[in-house]
């Protein structure tokens, strides 16, 4: 039972690295580039949800969440705008040191706004727990509501990427940016859609997490952005299923390492066996070679 | 005023000048080849007409608007189309999807489906296979399906990029037809090739590209006839 119950919580939190990766994985597939920022725009979500929600506004957690999305969104698109595009033709390690530039200029932003202080975040979920076999298996709120929530986004990002225009316009400009541009699609315009939505995710996801680890504070975007681009590696960067199993399997490797193994190594294991997967599997679980066209 | 103008266009690779200070015309309803050995910089030149590469110097215009200030993307909407070297269709994506693609900034729901019947008429192939996806089609196939992309934006001038290349004679043959029903229709192209015989009996008039400058240009047929292209290009 008990290991069941680690299971479960480690599906959970898996499923918010999930929504993480795929962020990542957008971004790479589209624009070719790692966005290292993408974990603190998880800490600013959190903080306009706490604002919103408890701190400020009193807001009702919903609003609250579609409050972070709108400006996790313009923030994305603005980070896109000011640090990324002019290094359209950069080299990647120019870009790559630019992000982590702009992840230590968020967390830096962060902490003169809110203090050094962590402040207790209150949860956006407030259905009841599950109770199983007898209420020898309690499922939290917070655990049941990040499985259904990342299972709607993968579901509701697959459908937008294969039925709409937009959305196959982003995958051929992650294919071919001079074929797509011959199509007439605006690329720079499908690559701030692409942050866009990678951005809102990074909210949703703030929220999830931080109602699963209630402690908010400048940092608090960094150790799972870390582990959800271990995910995006791990299921192969680019692909969005990929970044689904990946989260997953990164979550529960998480949660089992801690229960059996060691707490302190939890950390440790999961990147020993990001690792360990790329020895063999160099592209990742579902990674396929791309190749580069001018 | 020819419908495509080039005018003293250079284009460099870092220092590398790949091509020098060339002039051309494409008018209305005409076919015209571009011919030229490996390197000669063919495909630096469409490359730079539609955007895809800047120019150092020189002016580009398309029905006398100048293309200097037109991002690469707002090419396909004022009515030039652009079959890439190499095919470079979307190979993830199905055949249907490609095409749709080609249609990309026009916005007549009714006029695009009859644009598609019209493709798959031309490519009955492409319509047997509209669902399989682009990256499994032979290359045959693959380069059908480049040129039916490219019709699906309903342009008034196509440009080539050697359309034949790895083909079998079969394929060259039904690819060279396609080409004079396209003409036939009204539509004008400009066709880059190195199989400058075939190029040279669909063609009305060519130009003769070597090392980045155009050294010999005229009606097809007296350029067939001209003893210079006849050793250099046709093997003869
Ligand atoms: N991206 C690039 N960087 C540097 N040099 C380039 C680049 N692309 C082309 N060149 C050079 O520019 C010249 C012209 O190349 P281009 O591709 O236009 O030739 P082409 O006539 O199309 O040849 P082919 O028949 O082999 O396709 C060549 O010398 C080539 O090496
Ligand atoms: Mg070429």
């Amino acid at each position: 039972m008990g290991f069941l119950s680690n299971l479960i919580n480690g599906i959970s939190l898996g499923s918010i690295y999930a929504v993480i990766a795929l962020g990542y994985t957008m971004v790479y597939g589209i624009a070719k580039m790692l966005n290292f920022a993408h974990g603190d725009v998880i800490m600013i979500g959190g903080y306009f949800v706490y604002l919103s929600s408890s701190k400020l506004l009193h807001l009702p957690p919903v609003l609250s969440v579609l409050i972070a999305m709108v400006a996790c969104t313009i923030l994305g698109i603005t980070i896109e705008k000011i640090a990324y595009k002019p290094l359209r033709k950069a080299t990647s390690l120019a870009v790559l040191i630019t992000a982590i530039g702009v992840s230590y200029f968020l967390q830096n932003i962060a902490l003169v706004i809110f203090g050094a202080n962590p402040v207790t975040f209150t949860s956006v979920v407030s259905i009841p727990a599950i109770k199983l076999f007898d209420g020898q298996i309690v499922i939290s709120g917070e655990t049941s509501v990040a499985i259904v929530v990342s299972i709607l986004v993968v579901i509701g990002l697959s459908l937008f990427i294969k039925k709409t225009k937009t959305g196959k316009a982003m995958l051929a400009v992650s294919e071919d940016k001079g074929a797509a541009q011959l199509m007439g699609i605006n690329v720079n315009k499908t690559i701030s859609i692409t942050f866009a939505i990678g951005s809102a995710l990074a909210a949703i996801a703030g929220a999830l997490y931080c109602s699963a680890y209630p402690i908010l504070q400048n940092t608090t975007g960094a150790m799972p952005g870390i582990k959800a681009f271990t995910a995006a590696v791990f299921g192969g960067i680019g692909s969005i299923p990929g970044a689904m199993i990946g989260g997953i399997l990164i979550g529960v490797i998480e949660i089992l390492g801690r229960a059996y193994i060691s707490t302190q190594l939890a950390d440790a294991i999961v990147f020993a066996v990001l690792i360990l997967i790329l020895m063999f599997k160099p592209t990742g679980i579902l990674g396929k070679k791309m190749v580069e066209k001018v | 005023m020819a419908m495509l103008e080039v005018r003293d266009l250079n284009v460099f690779f870092g220092v590398i000048q790949a091509i020098k200070n060339i002039s051309f015309d494409v008018n209305q309803g005409e076919v015209v080849a571009l011919i030229g050995a490996n390197g000669a910089g063919k495909t630096t030149t469409l490359h730079t007409v539609t955007g895809l590469l800047p120019a150092a110097s020189g002016k580009i215009t398309l029905d006398g608007k100048d293309l200097a200030k037109v991002p690469a993307h707002k090419i396909v909407s004022m009515g030039m189309a652009h079959v890439p070297e190499g095919r470079r269709v979307f190979a993830s994506l199905s055949v249907y999807d490609n095409l749709k693609l080609g249609a990309f900034t026009r916005k007549d729901k009714k006029e695009i489906e009859d644009s598609l019947e019209m493709v798959f008429e031309s490519f009955p192939r492409l319509k047997e296979r509209r669902n399989q996806v682009a990256g499994t089609l032979s290359g045959g196939e693959q380069q059908m399906l480049a040129m039916g992309r490219a019709l699906m934006s309903k342009p008034r001038i196509i440009l080539m990029d050697e359309p034949s290349m790895g083909l079998s004679p079969l394929y060259v043959t039904e690819i060279f037809e396609i080409i004079k029903k396209i003409k036939s229709e009204g539509t004008t192209v400009l066709l880059v090739e190195q199989n400058a015989n075939m190029a040279l009996q669909v063609a009305d008039r060519a130009y003769v590209l070597e090392t980045g400058k155009i050294i010999m240009d005229g009606n097809a047929s007296d350029l067939m006839n001209d003893e210079r292209v006849r050793k250099a290009y046709l093997g003869a």
